[in-house]
């Protein structure tokens, strides 16, 4: 786990990272490698949600755009209002993380990207059956096929990320 | 109690745990809830080609790595130990559909005649594996994020733009469900 990596970064690292990733995290606590297990836990819970509330199934999906259920909008609904709902309250009270660290949000800018990547992706999730979280459960239930998809969308992320220059934005 | 686990969840109950992760992962340790990051992590770990928008130091979002890992183990307790053996109960008009395309396996999270290893040799497997999995890579990454990161995450913190990619991602889903999907199918 030495660094090799780092001769890549680059001044614009920041800026490359945030513009396009929601995964920001520029702590500057150095952890040990295992404290990212805390993240593993909550991965576990999210993938048992998963499971247990169908939102992994394909059938489940191809019901949401059919508007043949509401589960699914039930689902995301209840999700936003409740995250809707922690953000507030960490924002109003300055809540800091468990580290004592300040807790950041970084306003998205909006791009043609969000449209003209939003539709590919939706015509991809109905074709799939699965946005990337629900990908990894799926592998789990035991759908190993399930990695030749995932393969194929990290391709498509490099493919844009080749590309990149070239894409409307 | 056990009872309770094993049925499926109710959507309130799912909502809510998920809602909550947000919170969860950033008193954790400021962290964004993102899957689709991840994609972009791992061309920047394996393949990096000197592309710009690969290179940076992807050991910082290694956190990341641990939650789809851990979601990948929860879809495995989940399977083998909360499951029940009761097959997904689907809307009948969407069964009927299905059975015109050959689909009557109900049993799993996935249609076993649409997904599996033989099918990636059909027009039709490769089309919605293959092709279906391309578009979420690429789509997720052109827009910025996917489900988690703009719909969940995005809506939570009220940005507008993740307004504009949900929707964005609603429309191509209804378009491809409804419009292109059934001819996928029939091939």
């Amino acid at each position: 786990m030495e660094n090799k990596q780092t001769e890549h970064v680059n001044p614009v690292d920041f800026e490359v990272r945030s513009l396009d990733t929601m995964c920001v995290n520029e702590s500057e606590m150095v952890h040990p490698w295992w404290y990212n297990f805390k993240y593993a836990a909550v991965g576990v819970i999210f993938g048992i949600v998963f499971i247990k509330a169908e939102i992994i199934s394909w059938f489940r999906i191809q019901e949401m755009f059919r508007l043949q259920s509401f589960h699914m909008y039930g689902v995301i609904g209840t999700a936003v209002v409740v995250g809707a709902i922690s953000v507030f309250i960490i924002k109003k009270f300055k809540i800091k993380t468990i580290h004592g660290e300040d807790i950041t949000f970084t306003d998205k800018k909006f791009n043609k990207g969000q449209i003209i990547g939003g539709l590919i992706f939706g015509l991809g999730w109905a074709m799939t059956g699965a946005c990337p979280g629900p990908l990894f459960a799926q592998v789990g239930s035991g759908a190993l096929v399930i990695l030749v998809v995932i393969l194929s969308a990290t391709a498509g992320t490099w493919v844009y990320g080749k590309f990149r220059d070239k894409l409307p934005h | 109690m056990i009872e309770t686990i094993t049925q499926p969840w109710p959507w309130y109950t799912a909502g809510i745990i998920i809602g909550l992760i947000v919170p969860a992962l950033l008193i954790l340790g400021n962290k964004h809830f993102g899957i689709s990051a991840n994609l972009r992590h791992a061309c920047a770990a394996c393949l990096p080609s000197n592309i710009p928008f690969f290179s940076y130091d992807w050991k910082k979002e290694i956190w990341n790595f641990f939650f789809v890992g851990g979601i990948l183990v929860g879809g495995i307790i989940s399977t083998l130990y909360l499951g029940s053996d009761e097959p997904v109960i689907v809307h009948p008009e969407l069964a009927k559909e299905l059975a015109n395309y050959g689909i009557t396996d109900f049993s799993g999270m996935v249609p076993a005649e649409l997904f599996s290893f033989e099918n990636l040799l059909t027009v039709r497997g490769l089309l919605i594996m293959i092709v279906g999995g391309f578009f979420v890579g690429f789509g997720a990454r052109y827009a910025g994020g996917c489900t988690s990161g703009h719909a969940i995450m995005g809506l939570s913190d009220l940005q507008w733009p993740s307004l504009v990619a949900t929707i964005c991602f609603m429309i191509g889903g209804f378009i491809m469900a409804n419009f292109i999907l059934p001819f996928i199918l029939n091939l």
